[in-house]
C-alpha cells in the first residue's frame, strides 16, 4: 500500500467525478499525472504556474466540470490572490500539495515554503487536511472532494514527505 | 501614432461582438472590459471578474474545457493579459477548437490612472500568442480589419487570439453585479439547469 497511494489517489478522485486535472510537473505527483494521461476521460492540462489552476477549476465549474489542482507546496505561494477568486465565489477548490521543506529536507531553498504552506492556505480560506500515512491519503482526498464538490468549499490536502519521500541530492562522485 | 488617436472606440467593439454572440459564454476581465461587457447589457451567461488579475484566460480555459459544444470567448485588456502571460502557452499547449480570447489594447492600465502598459512600449500580443502556437492571432487597428476578426472570435477554430488596438478614453463606468456567487449561481442556472444550484 505504501508504493500504491497514487493509484488509490487516482481512483478517489475518479470516483468523486473529477474529470479535469490541472497540475505543474512534480515528482510527488509523477505516478498520479502519469495515470491522468493514459486515462481518455480525464482532461490532464498541463500549467506554467499554479494560479491559473485556481481560475480554470473556476471556470470547469461553471461549465459543470469537476477539476482537482496538483501542484508541490512551494506553488501555493504562486495561488495567493487567485484564491480570491475561489473564496469571494465560493467556488469548489480541490488542491493536492505534495510537501516540500517539511521533513528530511535536504534542500533549505524549499523550507521557507514548505513551513508556512499550510498557514497561508488558511489565511486565504482554504480547509487545510494534512495527511502523513499512505494508507490514509485516499480516504483524505475523497472527504476533501465531498467537501469541496457538494459543499462548494475551498480544501487542500498536503501530501507530507513521510508519504513522498524525501528527495535525496547526492553529488555525483558520491562523497 | 499613440493611442490617443486610434479610431477604434471599445464601447462599439465590444457591442458589435456581443450583438452576433448568440449561444457564446463570456468572461470579462477585470476593470474596463468588465464594465464593457455591462454596458452591452449583462446576462446571465456572462462571468464578469472583479478581481483575480490574470485569471481570465485560465478561467475561460476552464469553461471551455468543460463545455466543448459552446463557443466561449475571454473579453479582457492588455494589462490584464500581460499579468498571466504564461496563461497563452497553457491554451495554446491543450488547443481547445472552441475557445477565443480578444484582448481590448488601449495600452492603458485603466482602472489606476492610465499608466502605459508595455504594449504601449512595442510589446506585441498578438506575436506572443502565434510563438506560443495559437493558429490563429492578429492585431486589428481600424474598421478596416475588424469584421473579420470579430468573425475570427465569433466562429473560427480555434484557440484564437485577437488584439484590438483602442483609443485611450474613459467611458462612463457600466458596473456588473459584483457579488461574485450570484455571478456564479445565475450562470450555472442559466446554462447547466436547476439541478446544477440544488
Amino acid at each position: 500500500m505504501s508504493e500504491g497511494w497514487p493509484d488509490a489517489l487516482f481512483d478517489a478522485l475518479r470516483g468523486a467525478g473529477v474529470t479535469l486535472v490541472a497540475h505543474v510537473p512534480d515528482v510527488g505527483h509523477a505516478r498520479l499525472i502519469a495515470r491522468c494521461r493514459a486515462d481518455a476521460a480525464v482532461d490532464c492540462v498541463g500549467l506554467t504556474t499554479e494560479e491559473e489552476g485556481i481560475a480554470l477549476a473556476a471556470g470547469a465549474w461553471l461549465g459543470g466540470m469537476r477539476a482537482a489542482l496538483l501542484m508541490q507546496s512551494s506553488g501555493i505561494g504562486n495561488c495567493v490572490n487567485m484564491l480570491s477568486l475561489a473564496t469571494i465565489g465560493r467556488f469548489p477548490l480541490l488542491l493536492l500539495a505534495t510537501m516540500r521543506g517539511e521533513w528530511g529536507e535536504a534542500n533549505p531553498w524549499q523550507v521557507p515554503m514548505g513551513r508556512i504552506a499550510g498557514d497561508v492556505l488558511r489565511l486565504a480560506g482554504v480547509s487545510v487536511h494534512p495527511v502523513d500515512t499512505p494508507e490514509r491519503v485516499a480516504e483524505t482526498v475523497a472527504a476533501a472532494a465531498t467537501m469541496a464538490f457538494e459543499g462548494e468549499t475551498r480544501n487542500a490536502v498536503l501530501i507530507g514527505q513521510r508519504v513522498v519521500g524525501a528527495k535525496a541530492f547526492e553529488r555525483e562522485d558520491g562523497r | 501614432m499613440s493611442a490617443d488617436t486610434y479610431p477604434l472606440r471599445r464601447r462599439a467593439v465590444v457591442r458589435a461582438l456581443l450583438e452576433r454572440r448568440g449561444a457564446a459564454l463570456v468572461i470579462a476581465g477585470l476593470g474596463a472590459p468588465a464594465w464593457d461587457v455591462a454596458a452591452a447589457g449583462d446576462g446571465p451567461l456572462d462571468f464578469p471578474l472583479w478581481g483575480a488579475m490574470g485569471g481570465a484566460v485560465p478561467m475561460g480555459l476552464g469553461l471551455a474545457l468543460a463545455q466543448p459544444g459552446r463557443r466561449v470567448i475571454v473579453i479582457t485588456g492588455d494589462g490584464e493579459m500581460l499579468m498571466g502571460l504564461g496563461a497563452l502557452a497553457t491554451v495554446a499547449a491543450r488547443a481547445p477548437a472552441n475557445l477565443a480570447i480578444m484582448v481590448l489594447d488601449n495600452e492603458r492600465y485603466g482602472e489606476t490612472g492610465m499608466q502605459e502598459t508595455h504594449t504601449a512600449r512595442g510589446v506585441d500580443l498578438a506575436r506572443i500568442a502565434a510563438g506560443a502556437g495559437f493558429p490563429i492571432a492578429g492585431t486589428v487597428r481600424d474598421e478596416a480589419g475588424l469584421a473579420a476578426a470579430l468573425d475570427a472570435v465569433l466562429a473560427a477554430p480555434g484557440p484564437v487570439f485577437q488584439a484590438i488596438k483602442l483609443r485611450a478614453e474613459t467611458p462612463p463606468r457600466a458596473l456588473p453585479p459584483r457579488e461574485a456567487v450570484h455571478l456564479k449561481t445565475r450562470f450555472r442556472l442559466a446554462l447547466l439547469g436547476r439541478d446544477a444550484v440544488s
